[in-house]
C-alpha cells in the first residue's frame, strides 16, 4: 500500500444531533464509507472512499447527512493546481492510465449557452402550443434526389428504409455491462411508449429485450461483441459506431469483473474475460472499407433498416461527415468531446475532439455546400443538457438529438463520475445484483418518459414563440439563433449572427 | 447606414390581389391597379408591383426580359451578356410616365430574346434551365443589373412605391392580359431599392405574398443546395424558388406543391383514406424542409393559371369570390368589389386549402 499523498476529496458531514444510527448509509454505501463503531457507540466514515454520489444523503431517514468538498488546499498555483499535483500522485502510486467517466468536468466553453434564441413579435404571431397543433415528428434516414411516378402517373411513395420519431430526442448508446440490466429495460420501455428509440450500445442486445425492437438501435462497435443475425435483424436499425465524443480514437474495456453470466451470454464472450474493443474496426481502415461494412449489414438484413455512423467530433468532423454521406449511410450520428462515457482515460477524455456544436454546424454547412444534406440526417449527441439546447442543436442544423446523461440523471444519476468503479450505489452503472436491484425499472421508465415529455412541451412552446409549428421548420434555420459573447470566428463556424444584428 | 434589400433581411406585411379570365379575355391592366388601390393602408409607399399574363401576344414564343440598370454600364455589360446567349428579337425602354410620386427610378429596358439553340446544346440544359441560369447570372454577377421578369408572353412590373402610383408610372392601361396580379408592401424597414418590390419573378412564375414566414432560414438553406442563389433574403424569392424546384424540376402538380408548403397536420393526414395518407406521409418525409410555416397569402401567377394559397393555420386574410368567367382572389374583400360590385360565391379558403385556376379549352385556344 502507497503513501496517502493526497487528501479524500470529500468530506462527510453527520449532524449528531440528528444521526439516530440507524446505519442505513452503511448498508447502502457500496463505496464503505459508513461503518458504525460499537466501542464509540458512534457512525464514522471513511471519507477518502466518498464519491459524492449522494445515496447516503438520499437515503438517510433524518436528513443527518451532508457531503462537501474538502476545503484542504495545497498551496495555491494557477499552474499546477490541486488537480493536477494529486492525479500526478496517483500515477507515481500505481503507473497506470488515469481513468474518469461521464463528461469532462473542464471548463471549456458551452456554445449552447452563448445563442440565443428568437421569438415572433407583431410582425408574425407567435403560435400557442395548447391551442394550435405543434408538431415534433421527425423522420431519419435518406430522402429521395427526385420524385418517381408510377406507370399509372401517380407519385410512387417507396422510400429508403426511415426511422419514425414521435420526439425529436432518443436514448444515446450505453451498453449493457456499462450499465445495469434495469437500466436497459427502463430505456427500452421508455423509447416503446415515446415512439422512439434506445441504443444497445456495444453490449449486444440481451433476450430479454428482444420484445423492445421495433424501438430498439442495435450497435455494430469494433469488439463485434453480441453481434449476430438475430441481433441485427432485431433493431429498427443498426449504428456502427465508430467514436465516441468522450474518447475519440480509443477503443473501450469492460473489465472482467462486469462480465458475469448474464452480460457473459449478451456479450458472447466466456464469463470473466475482458471485454476489448479495439480502438478502430479492424476491417475499416479507411472510408472505402466503411461503406463495405455498411453495405454488409444491409445485405444482412435486406435493406430493411437504416444504417446510421457514429462518429466522434474530431478537427476534421466535416469532411468525413460528407465521405461518410457518400458512403450509402442513412444517418450520420456525432458525438461532442463534452459527452459521457463509462470510463475513459481522463487524458483523452478532457483533450481530444472539439465541441460538439461547432461540429454540427461545420458537418451541416459542409453537407449543404456539396449538396448532399438530403442523403444523411444528423443527430447529436455529446451534452445535449436540455430542452433548449435541443432546439439550438436542430436550429443548427440537427434532425435529432441523443440523449445520454439526461437519461441517467432521469434515473437517479447525480454524476459522481464513478462508473468505471462498478459501484454504482444508484443501480445504474453496475453489474452487482444488490446494487441493480434499487433502479426499479416500473419506476424508471415512467421517469424518462416525464423526461422526454417535459422536453418536448418545452420545445413546443419554444416554437411556438418562433411562429414555427412543426419542428422540420426549425431544423437548420439559423436566422432563430444569435450568438452572444462570441467571436467574429465563432459567429462564422456557428453560421449565426450576434445579438443585435 | 442602411442596408438595401439582400444585405439585410426585411420582414414586410402586405395587400396582394389578383384575378383571371378563365375564358382568356383580356382585361385592361387599369383594373388590377383600382382593384390594389383599395387596400391603400395595407401597404406604406415602400413597394408595389404587378405581373399581367397574356400581355405581349405579339411575341407570345420569345422571353420577355425586364431589367433595372443603375449606370449605362451595366446595360451595356448585360446586352453583350445577352447577344453571346440569347438571339435578341426587340429591345427598347419600358415606357413609362413621369409622376411626382415615384422618383429615383432606374434605367428600365425590355428585352424579348430567344435563346441560342447552339448555346442550349452546348450547355446540356433543357432551354427552360438554360433561361434561368442565365437569369441568375446576371443577377448574381453583373453589378447593377437586376432582371425582374422572364417569362414568355407576361411581365413583371413593379418599383418602390403605391401600388396605385405604380401602376401610373408603368402606364399599366396600356396593358391587357388575361390574368394580373397585384401587390402592395409594408415592410418594416426602407430598402428603397426597386429590385425588391414585389412580385418576384422567374420564368413565367411569379408570387405575390403577404407574410412573415418563420421558416425561412430552414427553407433557404435546403433550396440553395439546388442551385438557386437567394439574393435578396426575402420570403417571396424562397418561395418562388420552391416552387420553381417542385413544380419544373421535381414535375409536381400544384395540388401536391400545396401539401408540401402548406402540408396538412399529422393528426389530419391520420384520419385520411390511407393512399392519400401514404402520399402525404411521403412528402412530409421527402421534402421536410420545404415546409412553409408562419403566416402566408400567395397568389402564385402562370403561363395559363393562377393559385392562391394560404399557410395551413391560415394567419392571412385570402377571400376568393367569382363572377362568370372571373375569379378573384385578395387579401380583402374590398378590393374585389371595387372592380366588381356583384361579385359571387365569395368564400375565404382554409388554411392549406389551394385555390387553382386555369384557363379553359376555349381561353387556352385564345392565350396559349
Amino acid at each position: 500500500m502507497s503513501l496517502n499523498l493526497f487528501p479524500a476529496q470529500f468530506e462527510v458531514l453527520r449532524n449528531t444531533d440528528k444521526c439516530i444510527k440507524c446505519r442505513a448509509c452503511e448498508r447502502q454505501c457500496a463505496n464503505e464509507v459508513h461503518y458504525y463503531d460499537a466501542d464509540y457507540d458512534k457512525m464514522l466514515t471513511h471519507d477518502d472512499q466518498c464519491v459524492d454520489c449522494q445515496r447516503c444523503v438520499a437515503i438517510c431517514p433524518t436528513g443527518a447527512l451532508k457531503i462537501r468538498k474538502n476545503e484542504n488546499e495545497f498551496r495555491q498555483s494557477a499552474n499546477y493546481t490541486q488537480q493536477i499535483i494529486i492525479e500526478n500522485y496517483r500515477q507515481a502510486d500505481t503507473g497506470a492510465v488515469l481513468l474518469s467517466s461521464m463528461g469532462t468536468p473542464k471548463d471549456y466553453p458551452v456554445y449552447w449557452d452563448k445563442l440565443l434564441i428568437n421569438a415572433s413579435q407583431v410582425t408574425n404571431p407567435s403560435i400557442d402550443p395548447l391551442r394550435e397543433p405543434m408538431e415534433t415528428k421527425v423522420f431519419l434516414g435518406k430522402k429521395p434526389a427526385s420524385i418517381k411516378k408510377n406507370p399509372d402517373g401517380s407519385i410512387n411513395t417507396d422510400i429508403d428504409p426511415h426511422l419514425e420519431l414521435n420526439v425529436p430526442i432518443m436514448f444515446s448508446a450505453m451498453s449493457y455491462g456499462s450499465i445495469s440490466k434495469n437500466a436497459h429495460e427502463s430505456l427500452a420501455r421508455a423509447a416503446e411508449e415515446l415512439g422512439t428509440y434506445y441504443n444497445t450500445g456495444e453490449g449486444g442486445l440481451h433476450k430479454d429485450f428482444y420484445k423492445y425492437g421495433k424501438n430498439t438501435i442495435v450497435q455494430v462497435a469494433s469488439g463485434r461483441f453480441g453481434v449476430f443475425k438475430g441481433y441485427l435483424d432485431a433493431g429498427s436499425a443498426i449504428e456502427i459506431k465508430m467514436g465516441q465524443g468522450a474518447k475519440p480514437g480509443i477503443g473501450g474495456h469492460l473489465p472482467g469483473a462486469k462480465i458475469r453470466e448474464d452480460v457473459s451470454r449478451t456479450r458472447m464472450i466466456p464469463m470473466g474475460t475482458d471485454a476489448i474493443s479495439p480502438a478502430p474496426h479492424h476491417d475499416i481502415y479507411s472510408i472505402e472499407d466503411l461503406r463495405q461494412l455498411i453495405f454488409s449489414l444491409k445485405e444482412a438484413t435486406e435493406y430493411t433498416k437504416p444504417v446510421i455512423v457514429k462518429i466522434a467530433a474530431v478537427h476534421n468532423v466535416a469532411a468525413i461527415a460528407s465521405g461518410i454521406a457518400r458512403s450509402g449511410a442513412d444517418i450520420i450520428a456525432i458525438d461532442g468531446f463534452r459527452g459521457g462515457t463509462g470510463a475513459a482515460p481522463t487524458r483523452i477524455r478532457d483533450n481530444v475532439g472539439i465541441p460538439i456544436e461547432l461540429a454540427l454546424a461545420a458537418v451541416d454547412q459542409r453537407l449543404r455546400d456539396e449538396g448532399i444534406r438530403n442523403e444523411v440526417s444528423i443527430v447529436v449527441g455529446g451534452s445535449v443538457r436540455s430542452s433548449s439546447d435541443a432546439v439550438k442543436a436542430i436550429a443548427l442544423g440537427a434532425d435529432a438529438i441523443y440523449i445520454g446523461t439526461p437519461a441517467l440523471l432521469a434515473l437517479g444519476c447525480h454524476l459522481c463520475r464513478s462508473c468505471h468503479a462498478g459501484k454504482c450505489n444508484w443501480g445504474i452503472a453496475t453489474q452487482r445484483p444488490d446494487l441493480v436491484k434499487r433502479l426499479n425499472p416500473e419506476i424508471g421508465y415512467k421517469r424518462l418518459v416525464n423526461l422526454v415529455h417535459a422536453w418536448d412541451h418545452e420545445i413546443k412552446e419554444m416554437m411556438g414563440g418562433m411562429g414555427i409549428n412543426s419542428i422540420e421548420a426549425l431544423r437548420g434555420n439559423r436566422l432563430m439563433l444569435r450568438g452572444i459573447g462570441l467571436t467574429e470566428k465563432e459567429l462564422k463556424i456557428l453560421g449565426v449572427q450576434h445579438a443585435g444584428e | 447606414m442602411l442596408l438595401n434589400e439582400g444585405e439585410i433581411r426585411i420582414p414586410s406585411g402586405c395587400a396582394i390581389s389578383g384575378f383571371i379570365s378563365r375564358d382568356g379575355n383580356r382585361v385592361n391592366g387599369s383594373k388590377i391597379v383600382k382593384s390594389i388601390s383599395y387596400m391603400h393602408d395595407r401597404s406604406n409607399g415602400l413597394g408595389g408591383g404587378f405581373a399581367g399574363y397574356g400581355i405581349y401576344p405579339e411575341y407570345k414564343d420569345l422571353y420577355a426580359f425586364h431589367v433595372f440598370y443603375s449606370s449605362n454600364a451595366a446595360r451595356e455589360q448585360t446586352e453583350r451578356f445577352l447577344d453571346r446567349h440569347f438571339d435578341v428579337v426587340n429591345l427598347s425602354r419600358i415606357p413609362t410616365k413621369k409622376i411626382p410620386a415615384i422618383t429615383n427610378e432606374p434605367l428600365i429596358w425590355r428585352y424579348f430574346v430567344n435563346p441560342l439553340p447552339t448555346k442550349i446544346a452546348s450547355s446540356q440544359l433543357d432551354e427552360k434551365e438554360f433561361v434561368a441560369k442565365c437569369v441568375i447570372r446576371i443577377n448574381n454577377d453583373i453589378e447593377g443589373a437586376y432582371v425582374f421578369s422572364s417569362g414568355k408572353n407576361m411581365g413583371v412590373f413593379k418599383a418602390v412605391g403605391y401600388p396605385e402610383d405604380v401602376g401610373e408610372f408603368y402606364r399599366l392601361d396600356e396593358y391587357d392580359g388575361y390574368a394580373w396580379t397585384a401587390h402592395g408592401r409594408y415592410p418594416t424597414n426602407t430598402p428603397g431599392w426597386w429590385g425588391g418590390a414585389h412580385p418576384f419573378a422567374l420564368l413565367d412564375y411569379t408570387i405575390v405574398h403577404n407574410g412573415e414566414i418563420s421558416s425561412y432560414d430552414a427553407n433557404r438553406r435546403f433550396i440553395e443546395m439546388f442551385g438557386y442563389k437567394c439574393t435578396l433574403l426575402t420570403d417571396t424569392e424562397v418561395i418562388t424558388y420552391i416552387i420553381d424546384y417542385l413544380h419544373r424540376k421535381q414535375g409536381l402538380c400544384l395540388e401536391d406543391i400545396a401539401s408540401v408548403i402548406a402540408s396538412p397536420f399529422w393528426s389530419e393526414i391520420e384520419q385520411m383514406e390511407p393512399e392519400k395518407a401514404e402520399k402525404l406521409k411521403y412528402f412530409r418525409n421527402a421534402f421536410s424542409s420545404l415546409l412553409i410555416t408562419g403566416p402566408f397569402s400567395i397568389i402564385l401567377g402562370y403561363t395559363g393559371g393562377i393559385m392562391a394559397l394560404n399557410d395551413r393555420l391560415k394567419l392571412r386574410s385570402m377571400v376568393v369570390a367569382e363572377k362568370n368567367d372571373m375569379v378573384y382572389i385578395s387579401s380583402e374583400e374590398c378590393a374585389i368589389r371595387a372592380i366588381c360590385p356583384d361579385v359571387e360565391n365569395v368564400w375565404s379558403p382554409r388554411g392549406g386549402q389551394p385555390v387553382i385556376v386555369n384557363l379553359n379549352e376555349e381561353g387556352k385556344k385564345k392565350c396559349l
